[in-house]
């Protein structure tokens, strides 16, 4: 078991490696000096001078990179262009709500989804099944985005139970911060749903299948006892990877719920900081969803021999 | 034909109608839109569905059912350039990657996997912060970002077929690596291909209507669903038909591209039958 961890945690290390060389050679992919290009237009001459002698553009790449890469692990991501604030408080604070808001979410989806899928494999063929699928397949269909913006004329607009701006996530009392993420948390609740109730249905109909499952039957325990005891699970394991898949990934694609809802989270963060070239606020961003992402994926892997053991032999 | 039909089963011919109006619109749209998408007319300003335009007019006048015809017509470009460009460069070097193995496949799969750390739509960000916001752009970085998972397809596939006598066969026959690769491993590599395109094209009109959304997409004044929900929001109140019917749009073209790829993974990948 921890031979297994130890492993897998191994394996992480070189994929952060080149996800951090991949976010560096980013900006140096711009065409131009990337110490102009990192300061942008307003930048003086000797605002340019003082950031390549901090960067060590005389220096060769590889020590550039080692430079940045201190840099970083120590905490410091550079100053925004925009406000010149420093852009790694700015990034943990903007993460700190979106976190708030996948997590809220999926969990929400996780706890709904699971058994919804488990029970319509159980039911496979039926009207229930047929049902449940269905609802799944149309709330795969639908665009977060779009959804948010019904939900937000519905539930904002006509029958104004939630604020339709919600910059209160951010610095709002405990309840403001509470009405401001509902809908978002409800949008993501319905989107994720749909790809968690496929999965769980699925993983359940290749378990139902096994012949342990048959004997357990044959030995005449109740349905539920066979389905909660001894399916449940094994057909988790691969929900469970899913799970930690979306996890990350909405991380990734919550800018638009964010728009949508007016939230200033890290999604916001990024895509204002593209249309304004602020390139040390974009590569922060963008090298903490990767670093998240790889970190959430990596405690996923961790915890799956719990439930599939045959996994860490 | 009436065999294939039973086994796609209803929700199968629903996807294939579906997909089957989308390319329509998309290649018919010059002829069935009633308007220019991008002519103005102040005086039908965020008009009501009306007899003169059948969806209502947008914040410009513009004709709301014209737009989302050429809406269909931008989706569909993007979509099939996308997926096409995903597929050669994945195909390229999951072939190369599964047929050589060794320190090719190894450097291939290390690269491709730490692209795969990446959430997709992330990356395709990440590279239009680079090169800045245009179709073309997004075409590219939509292309790189959904390229590693055709690699780790392509390369599966073809790690099980080169052990098979054909393939055996045909490099006994004294037949160069490449043309053993490109005639007889690749052709069947089809159908799990065909399954995983046929799913990314709906995550390709996905990303894309995101993307605009976000303004980071196509470009204003041409029509892309996406952008045409970002114009509308802030007269969500007023004429909330702008903000709907660009949504059914986009729903309606993943729910065809959703069904069709489940139908098409159980009538060709016997083995990811759900």
């Amino acid at each position: 078991m921890i031979r297994f961890m130890l492993g897998r945690l191994a394996l992480a290390i070189p994929t952060l490696f080149i996800v951090t060389l991949a976010v560096f050679a980013m900006v140096r992919a711009i065409p131009g000096d990337p110490a102009s290009a990192m300061l942008g237009d307003l930048a003086t001459p000797e605002m340019v001078a003082r950031l390549k002698a901090s960067m060590g553009i005389d220096k060769p790449l590889p020590v550039q990179y080692v430079i940045w890469l201190g840099d970083v692990v120590s905490g410091d991501f550079g100053r925004s262009i925009g406000n010149d604030e420093p852009v790694g408080p700015l990034i943990w604070e903007r993460f700190k709500v979106s976190a708030s808001i996948v997590l809220l979410a999926v969990a929400l989806a996780s706890m709904v989804a699971v058994p919804a899928g488990m029970i319509a494999a159980w039911r496979q063929g039926t009207a229930t099944d047929l049902g449940l699928i269905g609802v799944a397949t149309l709330l795969l269909s639908i665009p977060s985005f779009w959804l948010g913006l019904m939900i937000l004329l519905v539930f904002g607009l006509g029958l104004g139970w939630f604020p339709i701006l919600g910059s209160q996530a951010l610095s709002g009392s405990w309840r403001e911060w509470a009405a401001a993420i509902a809908m978002p948390v409800l949008t993501l609740f319905l989107v994720e749903m749909g790809s968690i109730v496929r999965m769980s249905r699925a993983a359940t109909i290749d378990v139902l299948r096994q012949e342990y499952i048959t004997h357990a039957r044959a030995k005449g325990l109740s349905e539920s006892a066979v389905m909660w005891r001894h399916a449940f699970r094994n057909a988790f394991a691969p929900t469970w990877t899913l799970i930690g898949l979306i996890l990350g990934a909405l991380l990734g694609g919550i800018a638009v719920v964010e728009t949508v809802f007016t939230i200033p989270g890290l999604g916001r963060l990024l895509v204002e900081g593209i249309y304004t070239r602020d390139y040390p606020v974009v590569q922060g961003c963008i090298l903490m969803i990767a670093f998240v992402y790889v970190v959430v994926n990596l405690i996923v892997d961790m915890a799956y021999p719990f439930f599939d053991p045959k996994v860490a032999r | 034909m009436k065999a294939v039909l039973r086994r796609i089963g209803p929700s199968g011919v629903l996807g294939g109608f579906l997909a089957t109006v989308l390319i329509v619109f998309a290649v018919l749209g010059p002829w069935l839109a009633p308007y220019d998408p991008v002519a103005l007319d102040l005086r039908a300003r965020l008009g009501a569905p009306s007899a003169a335009h059948l969806l209502g007019a947008d914040e410009f006048g513009r004709d709301i059912l014209s737009r989302l015809i050429f809406g269909a017509r931008v989706s569909i470009t993007v979509a099939t350039t996308t997926v096409a460009l995903a597929m050669v460069i994945g195909v390229a070097l999951g072939l190369t990657a599964g047929y050589l193995r060794g320190w090719t496949d190894r450097v291939i799969m290390i690269l491709n996997d730490s692209a795969l750390a990446f959430p997709g739509l992330l990356l395709a960000l990440g590279i239009m912060a680079v090169v800045g916001a245009s179709t073309t752009a997004m075409v590219i970085a939509l292309g790189i970002a959904f390229a590693p998972a055709v690699v780790r397809v392509t390369r599966s596939s073809v790690l099980s077929l080169r052990e098979r006598e054909f393939v055996e066969a045909s490099r006994v026959m004294g037949n160069a690596e490449r043309t053993t690769m490109i005639r007889h491993v690749l052709p069947n590599c089809v159908g799990p291909l065909t399954v995983l395109a046929t799913a990314m094209f709906g995550w390709v009109i996905l990303a894309e209507s995101a993307l605009s959304f976000l303004g980071l997409g196509v470009p204003p004044p041409a029509p892309s669903w996406g952008n045409m929900l970002a114009a509308a929001r802030p007269y969500i109140q007023e004429a909330p038909w702008l903000i709907i019917l660009p949504g059914l749009c986009i729903s309606a073209a993943l729910l065809g591209a959703n069904l069709l790829g489940d139908a098409l993974r159980d009538l060709l990948d016997p083995r990811m039958q759900s």
